[in-house]
This record gives structure tokens, sequence and C-alpha cells, in this order.
């Protein structure tokens, strides 16, 4: 009889979870019944609350039980699960899975399906079909298809990707770059950890595409050091992609050399900023440079510099295998495509939820989401990170829209969303804004470097004022005129964008404050 | 600046992980994270010949290293506890789970222990945020901490208070 295939997730998460000692349990306890099984490590689906995932192939498709333990092996075995048989933890076709059937993945249509590293699993998997495309494409043409899919930049700024490549494709240097921004820190972000863990390929597809399309030879991955298992990955897959053909002196037979370096970061949270970034792959402290001049222009080394996140680029495979208009049909207004959220913090089924702009955050909370861990109201919804402001109920129901956001003063960012329940003290929560700002300014700009520290005191000087009223009144003036300061006076996001959690934070939720 | 100088094998492996990161461009932050994998910390002592190997001054290494939260100048304790602070493992009781891990583990956030067992730090996003609150101990990640799983965990260890 050939053995039963079993799937267990190899993603941090997963691992976090218990997926390795399940993994183990599964292994000792089949042999010591004489079952046969095949035990695949596959990146994860996502369903993060259902980690670790266990996944068994059947001819009806693959069957999920979960979250499963070391200790619920024997009794999952016993039940039959083998064969796909009822237990407590079985979920169903893992496809039929509401939370998973409901989505949109286009970027994420791999994850949870293949073994990160296996070249073969990717190409089975629509892998390389862009890359392919591309090689036999001008750049010029290649750009026009980036812009007309209105691909715009995941990372949080949202700059339309096509016209960067563009500014990079025209300027005139002997030696161009293609860099990767990995340095995923914010918190309520995944997707590019899960990216980097388990679908490194695609990543690095979407890098040698742009790097066509510019005409630059080098890469550079960088990624944060709390990553360590999206390092290892990385690294190995380069290695391979590079001796299969799709990296290294020629390209997929485009004639063009395009060699790609992962960098690890060390652990300061501004060189996500990507001029900190830049000073930081150069071997120097992660200090923000001041624009212009644009990086596309005078970027790694004082050349042209193409840089992207991790979801950017991982996007760009499918728009060339699919077309642009394909890519574009998603979304709505001027946010085209989908964005992989992330329902994260007090949340009962956290995880990775890959859907067209549009939904709204009330469908994501409650749909998706189910509502908060503890089972209590949701306060506050923090939207784009811990520079993202705390979004109330008012606005649940505005589409996720990086133009409808930005309108009543919040961003889409990179889709993280950060839950907290109606335990959550808001004042503490903007003064930890200024704090984790003293904590990781750079130092540059005075606005961040002062203002920060400024505004973990202005914060609790309200707070401690609750019996002198005019003195409170004051003090929030103040706050007012700091975060005024640092949003237009800051040289990048770290300083410009710490008031958006503040304001928003004493705006919508201003008892917190005693006021 | 009078300084232990590195031990002899120390300061060859040091000469070896020079030769390999000198001529990369950017070279610096590849050659301090190999320094620091192979002595578990960037030992001042080193910088004198980072410096000269790097083709840089004393001062900008220093200034690197210090900038760096990851690098450390000190070894640490022998198991490395993290908890993450950040806000999706703040909503789900990280600033509690830090307060006992102080007193599990009779260690101040930031700290090493007196007997050299353990070091505790805050760490800023381990990428775990729909599982919070996380935590790392040394090379392993773990999600939905808590007090009580702690408490398992540093008994297991042999690092209890």
């Amino acid at each position: 009889m050939s053995p039963v295939t079993v799937y267990v997730p190899c993603d941090s998460a997963a691992l976090a979870a218990g997926a390795d000692e399940v993994a183990a349990a599964l292994q000792a306890q089949c042999a010591r019944r004489g079952l046969a099984v095949e035990v695949v490590r596959n990146s994860s689906r996502g369903l993060f609350w259902l980690e670790p995932l266990v996944e068994v192939g059947t001819p009806q498709g693959r069957v999920a039980y979960g979250p499963v333990t070391e200790d619920d092996v024997p009794s999952l075995l016993d039940a039959g699960a083998l064969s796909g048989a009822a237990h407590p933890l079985r979920q169903g076709i893992t496809e039929q899975i509401p939370y998973l059937a409901l989505q949109e993945r286009l970027t994420f249509r791999r994850m949870g399906l293949t073994q990160p590293l296996s070249l073969a699993d990717y190409a089975a998997h629509d892998g390389w079909g862009g890359l392919k495309k591309a090689a036999a494409m001008e750049g010029a043409a290649l750009i026009h298809e980036v812009t007309h899919s209105g691909l715009r930049g995941r990372g949080g700024a949202a700059f339309p990707a096509g016209i960067k490549w563009k500014t990079v494709a025209h300027a005139q240097a002997a030696q161009k770059y293609v860099v990767c921004n990995a340095d995923e820190g914010d918190s309520g972000t995944f997707s590019d950890r899960m990216t980097l863990e388990g679908d490194p390929y695609m990543l690095l597809e979407g890098m040698a595409i742009a790097a066509l399309a510019v005409g630059a030879t080098q890469g550079y991955v960088y990624i944060r050091s709390e990553y360590p298992h999206a390092v290892a990955t990385m690294t190995e897959a380069v290695v391979r992609a590079t001796a299969a053909g799709y990296l290294g002196d020629d390209v997929c037979g485009s004639g063009k050399a395009f060699h790609v370096q992962v960098r690890k970061a060390a652990g300061a949270y501004v060189c996500g900023e990507e001029t900190a970034m830049l000073e930081s792959i150069e071997g120097k402290r992660g200090i923000v440079r001041a624009k212009p001049p644009l990086p596309a222009l005078e970027g790694l080394f004082g050349q042209p510099t193409v840089i992207n996140n991790v979801i950017t680029f991982a996007s760009v495979p499918v728009i060339l295998a699919r077309g642009a208009q394909f890519y574009r049909d998603f979304g709505m207004g001027r946010s085209h495509g989908t964005l992989p959220f992330q329902l994260a913090g007090n949340i009962r089924h956290g995880g990775l939820v890959e859907k067209a702009f549009g939904l709204t955050l009330r469908e994501l909370l409650y749909g998706f989401g189910g509502g908060t861990r503890s089972g209590r109201p949701i306060k506050a919804v923090q939207v784009g990170g811990p520079l993202g402001a705390y979004v109330p109920e008012s606005q649940w129901d505005v589409p996720l829209d990086y133009e409808a956001y930005a309108a009543m003063g919040a961003v889409v960012g990179h889709g993280g969303i950060v839950v907290h329940d109606d335990t959550a003290d808001m004042a503490a929560l903007a003064r930890y804004a200024f704090e984790f700002c003293t904590l990781e300014s750079c130092g540059k700009c005075t606005p961040c470097r002062i203002g920060s520290t400024r505004g973990v005191e202005v914060v609790d000087r309200i707070v401690g004022s609750a019996q002198n009223p005019p003195q409170r009144e004051q003090q929030v003036q103040l706050l007012r005129d700091l975060c005024h300061t640092m949003v237009h006076g800051s040289l990048c996001a770290m300083g410009g964008m710490t008031p958006y959690p503040v304001l928003s934070a004493l705006d919508h939720y201003p008892q917190d404050f005693g006021l | 600046m009078n300084q232990t100088p590195l031990p002899a094998d120390q300061a060859a492996l040091l000469q070896q992980l020079i030769g390999q990161h000198r001529h990369v461009a950017g070279g610096l932050l590849p050659l301090l994270h190999a320094v620091q994998d192979a002595l578990g910390h960037v030992p001042p002592a080193a910088v004198p010949d980072i410096a000269q190997g790097m083709g840089v001054s004393r001062a900008e290494v220093h200034g690197v290293l210090g900038y760096y939260h990851f690098f450390r100048a000190e070894p640490p304790g022998r198991h490395v506890v993290q908890v993450c602070l950040a806000e999706a493992c703040k909503a789900c009781g990280a600033d509690e789970l830090m307060t006992r891990a102080q007193a599990i583990l009779g260690c101040p956030s930031h700290g090493t222990r007196a007997d050299g067992a353990v070091t505790l730090e805050p760490v800023y996003c381990l990428g775990l945020c729909a599982s919070s609150p996380a935590i790392q101990v040394n090379d392993r990640v773990l999600a939905r901490m808590t007090p009580t799983r702690l408490q398992r965990l540093a008994t297991e260890l042999g690092v209890c208070a």
C-alpha cells in the first residue's frame, strides 16, 4: 500500500504552536502501528488559530485537523484520521473551510500547498510562468504591464510600482540594483514572513522580473534578524534558484544576469525605512537619508535602485503570468488587485486573509475573525502597523481602499490589523507609540528624536492632571502641537506617522485620557 | 583603552572571518553577524582588528555595534528569553507576561541573572501576531504563551528563580 501523505506546516507560527513535536509524534506513532505515512513539511495555510494544522491527503482532497498537539496524535490515528475520518479536531476538506474558501488568493495561492524549497512543487503550481514571459519581453513592455496592473507598493506607502521601475529603467548607470525590503518590523504583520518562509521562489521570481525590467544585475533581500527561519529559507532558495538557472549569469535564458544576496538586519526598526535600509546594507548605521535624491536615481552605493517590499515583488509574477488586466480587475478605485490582510492581536480567528481591496474592516473582524479571542467587545483596531491609526467602530464600514482610508486620516498600509478588546487603555497605547519611537528613532531629525520623548512626558501629564482641568487642556493642546510638528517636520514615517496612533487614540477615545 | 585581548583561538577565527568579508560590498554587518554567531557576542577587543580589516575607523565599527539592538558587547546568559511587547502581543497580555517572566526567572528585563543562567529582554515583534503573546527562548519560538506555560518551561530549562 502506498503511504498516506500527511502535511505538517513548517511555518514559524506552526513551529511556535508545536508543529515539530506533532510531526515527530506522527512518525513515531505510525511506525509503531505499522502505518505507512509520508510526512511533508508544507508552508502554512495561514489559519493560525488552527495551527498546527495537520492535513491528510485523501481521494476527496486534503482533510484538515487542527489545532493538533502531540498528545492528540494517538486519538487521531485511533479514529482513522489517515483516511480522513471523523474526529473532534476534523475541520473538513481544507479548501472548503469558509475562512479559506471565501478568500481571493492570487499572491498566496500556493501557501499551504507546497514545500517551500521544492523547485518541483513551485514549478508544478504555476511557478516561473511570469519570469519565463518576462525573459522574452522588452523592458519597456514589462514596465507597461506592471504599471497597467495598478500595483502599488504593498509595504505601506502605496507608490505605483511601475512608475518607480520606470524611473530606474531610464536612469543611466553602469550598475543598478534591486532591493527587497523584508524588514517586516511592524507588529500585526506576518505576510512577508509567510512568503519568505513559505514561498521564497515567488519573491525571487518577482525580483528577477524587476531586474530584467530595469537592467539591474545585483539584488539584495534585507531580512530582519528576528526572522531566523526566513533568513535560512531564503538563503537556501537563492542557492537552488541560481543552480537551476532562474537567477545567476543567464536568467531563464534571457542572456541577462541577476545575482541575489540575502542580508540579515540587526534589530533596528527604522531600517524598514528604505533609505535607512540602504545605509544598513552598505554596512553603516541605519540612519535615514534625506530625499531627494530618490533611491530610484541614487540608491544603494549611490546607484539607481528599485526598492519594493516583499509582497509588492511577490505580486508581480501573477501579473505577468495572467496579464495586467486580470490583476487590475480586482479591487476598487485606484486600489487595484488584492492585499493579504493580516488579522492579529486579540482576535478569535487570527490569520492571513487575501482579498481584493474594497471589503470592510467589519467583514474582516467578524466575518473572518469571529470577534475577539477574549470574547469581550472589540474596542479599537489599529490598521497598518504601529504607525497606523486606531480605527473606531464608527469607521468599520468604510471600504479598505488607500484613498478612503487616507480621507479619514488613517492608512491601509500593509494590511496589518491589530485588534484590542474593551480592556485596552488607549492612553497607555498612545504613550507606547511615543515610547517605541524614542527606542527606535535613528536620531537624525529633531522632531522624531526629541519629539517622541516629549510626547511620552506630555501623555503622562495629561493622564496625571485629572484634578486640574485647565492644565490638562493646556497639555492636550501641547500634544496636538507636538504631533503637528512631528507630522510636518520629520524626515521619514517613523516620526512623521507616530502621531497617527496617538491622535486617533486621543480623538476617538478621549475618556481614556481622562477627558 | 585597556581591554582583555582576545584569546589566540578567537583572534585566529576573527582573522579568518575578516578574510571572508573584507571584499564583500557592505560587508561590515555580515562580518559582525558572523563574529556574534561564532562567539555569542562581539567582544570590544575585536573592534580594532575589524576596523583595520574592513578599512574603516574604530569609531565607525563602534557606532554600528552600538546602533543595532541585535549586537551584544557582553556574552548573554546561557539561555536567552525574549518576550514580545509589541501591540499585537500587548493586546493579549504581553505586559503582564513580562512582569511575571521577571518573577519566574528572577531576572530583570534587559538584564542577565547574576549566575549567568538567563538573559531576559523585550523584543518588538516576532511575526507571530495572530498567535500572541509570543516569546523566543534561545532559537525556539513559542506562541500563545501563558505565565503557567512559561513557569513549566523555566522548570524544564532549570532556570527558575
